[in-house]
């Protein structure tokens, strides 16, 4: 019985996270971008704002939920819900701190990868119900576009899963550090083991992991519909693309999903990448720094810190670059990122035969 | 070739990624809300440009052309306003008087009432005609601006300062002279 107790409070503990990830990021978004932009951003509402997202979250709960007449009904209500869910069960493998994990598996990778592609379904499903020619076009150019950046984000993927070999998150994570179970080189030849810290991160034990981050940063902007690549949503072509009908809690989860989804991706990408949990400071000689500096709550700290700097970078370049033509999309994609994700897969392979 | 396009656009983006991050970290500061006519006006070019405009203002000239003013003791009621007006935003109704009144501070003589001097300013269009061709220039275009009602009504402005039983006894009175004046008339016809 205590299983299923716990089962319902992990649950509740991630979504209370989304939750309060949410609300914290859309302020955060909407100061970075006044900042950005030499404006103030909310100020009304409580001290400098911040009680802003509280009050819009209040508003869109008191609203009314708006049904098109001839809307898909079945389709229409359950979109939203499916967007959630996607990412709200692709959380459930990614590891927070040594030993906490929601769900350790073995497949962890895999396993997110897997899911997050179903909230291109979810996404389809809104566009089509809202029986809307501006929804159903964000959608078809919303489910082109992750379809088609799940090849270079799958290749980058697969080239640091091949460095770290196994599909287990949570030994990945391991591996990048001190607590490492597995050789730890750095650059391929030093062992850094003992010394852990930034040195022991995927992106410095195999270089070209670097491009593989950037190229995985790029293609999960994509992913998650974020300008440079918010073409789904574009404001000023498509209204406001798949989620033009939606109103009230349908369009405060497939917002909650949105702003989860970034934290998803930045989440994995510094789990692959950049070291997860692991503190970015290593052992100097007698100053065991790395040592000092890993365990529950720094694991925690440190994934954090990691994913929140991420987000930020997403948020400053959302509010710099402009946002691409369909074509320019596509090259992008099929022409560069792809072309490249695949040379950094054959450098990986090429690594671990020549190294190991 | 892809190498080259892709560093070329990375090399890009950075570029842009740069000045808007100098742009962030300056918005630490904000501007100092300045009248254009400070010799350092153009001096602020970095900061927050926001005006939190019911706390802070930005100055406006004192000839500023704004909302209409009448001042009403300097009014012939001529009636020149109304009759220019592109939107017919003024309404005017007017009592011919017994007598002169009085005169206005530019010398006018006053022959006439203004019962009701009412200047919308929902449709007001602040084109300035009104006021040019005023020939006491008693209607004048003000420096305010912030005015705001919850009533739309409250936007018709009342500058007649005359009561409405004033104004009833102005028509008895008139009606009483031309009354009078007919009579005079009718004896003299008679005669």
């Amino acid at each position: 019985m205590n299983f299923y107790l716990l089962y319902i409070l992990v649950a509740l503990a991630i979504f209370g996270f989304i939750a309060a990830f949410a609300l914290f990021s859309v302020y955060a978004e909407r100061k970075v971008s006044a900042f950005i932009q030499d404006r103030l951003g909310p100020m009304e509402v409580g001290k400098y704002g911040v009680l802003q997202t509280a009050a819009d979250i209040l508003k869109l709960i008191q609203k009314e939920y708006i049904v098109p007449t001839l809307a898909d009904k079945v389709l229409f209500g359950l979109a939203p819900i499916i967007i959630f869910l996607a990412v709200y069960l692709g959380f459930v493998a990614l590891p927070w701190a040594p030993g906490l994990v929601p769900a350790s598996m073995n497949f962890g990778v895999f396993y997110v990868f897997a899911i997050i592609s179903v909230e291109a379904l979810g996404i389809m499903m809104a566009g089509w119900g809202s029986n809307n020619k501006y929804s159903l076009l964000g959608a078809v150019r919303s489910v082109a576009q992750i379809v088609s950046y799940e090849i270079p984000i799958g290749f980058a993927i697969i080239s640091a899963v091949m460095i770290a070999q196994t599909l287990d998150l949570q030994v990945i994570n391991q591996n990048q550090g001190v607590l490492a179970t597995a050789p730890v080189q750095f650059l391929g030849f030093i062992d850094v083991k003992a010394v852990g810290g930034i040195l022991a991160w995927n992106v410095f034990q195999a270089p070209h992991l670097l491009v593989a981050y950037v190229i995985y940063f790029i293609a999960s902007l994509a992913e998650c519909n974020r300008a440079p690549f918010d073409l789904p949503e574009a404001e000023s072509e498509l209204v406001a693309g798949f989620h033009t009908e939606y109103s009230g809690m349908r369009f405060a989860f497939i917002f909650l999903a949105e702003y989860a989804m970034m934290f998803l991706v930045a989440m994995l990408g510094v789990t692959l990448f950049l070291g997860g949990w692991n503190t970015p400071l290593p052992n100097i000689g007698t100053l065991k720094l790395a040592n000092y500096t890993t365990g529950l709550f720094w694991g925690i700290f440190w994934m954090m810190a990691k994913c929140l700097t991420v987000v930020g970078v997403q948020m400053w370049i959302r509010w710099t670059l402009p946002r691409l033509r369909v074509d320019q999309l596509m090259t992008l994609c099929w022409k560069i990122l792809t072309p490249l994700a695949f040379l950094c897969l054959v450098i990986s392979g090429i690594w671990k035969l020549l190294l190991f | 070739m892809i190498l080259k396009t892709a560093f070329k656009g990375l090399q890009t983006s950075w570029k842009g990624l740069v000045l808007t991050l100098k742009h962030f970290f300056e918005a630490r500061k904000s501007k100092v809300v300045a009248d254009v006519k400070s010799p350092n006006y153009f001096d602020q070019q970095n900061g927050i440009a926001t005006v939190q405009y019911p706390r802070q203002e930005l100055p406006v000239p004192e000839v500023g052309r704004y909302q209409l003013d009448v001042v009403i003791d300097d009014c012939i009621v001529c009636d020149l306003c109304a009759k220019i007006c592109p939107v017919d935003c003024i309404e005017i109704e007017s009592i011919k008087a017994t007598e002169a009144i009085g005169k206005t501070s530019d010398g006018s003589v006053k022959r006439l009432y203004a019962a009701k001097f009412d200047i919308d300013m929902a449709k007001c269009m602040f084109c300035g005609l009104c006021t040019t061709v005023c020939p006491t220039e008693c209607i004048t275009m003000t420096n305010g601006y912030d005015r705001s009602f919850s009533l739309v009504t409250d936007l018709t402005y009342h500058f007649s300062d005359m009561t409405e039983e004033e104004a009833e006894l102005r028509r008895e009175e008139l009606e009483a002279q031309l009354a009078e004046r007919k009579a005079a008339k009718e004896a003299a016809m008679k005669k």
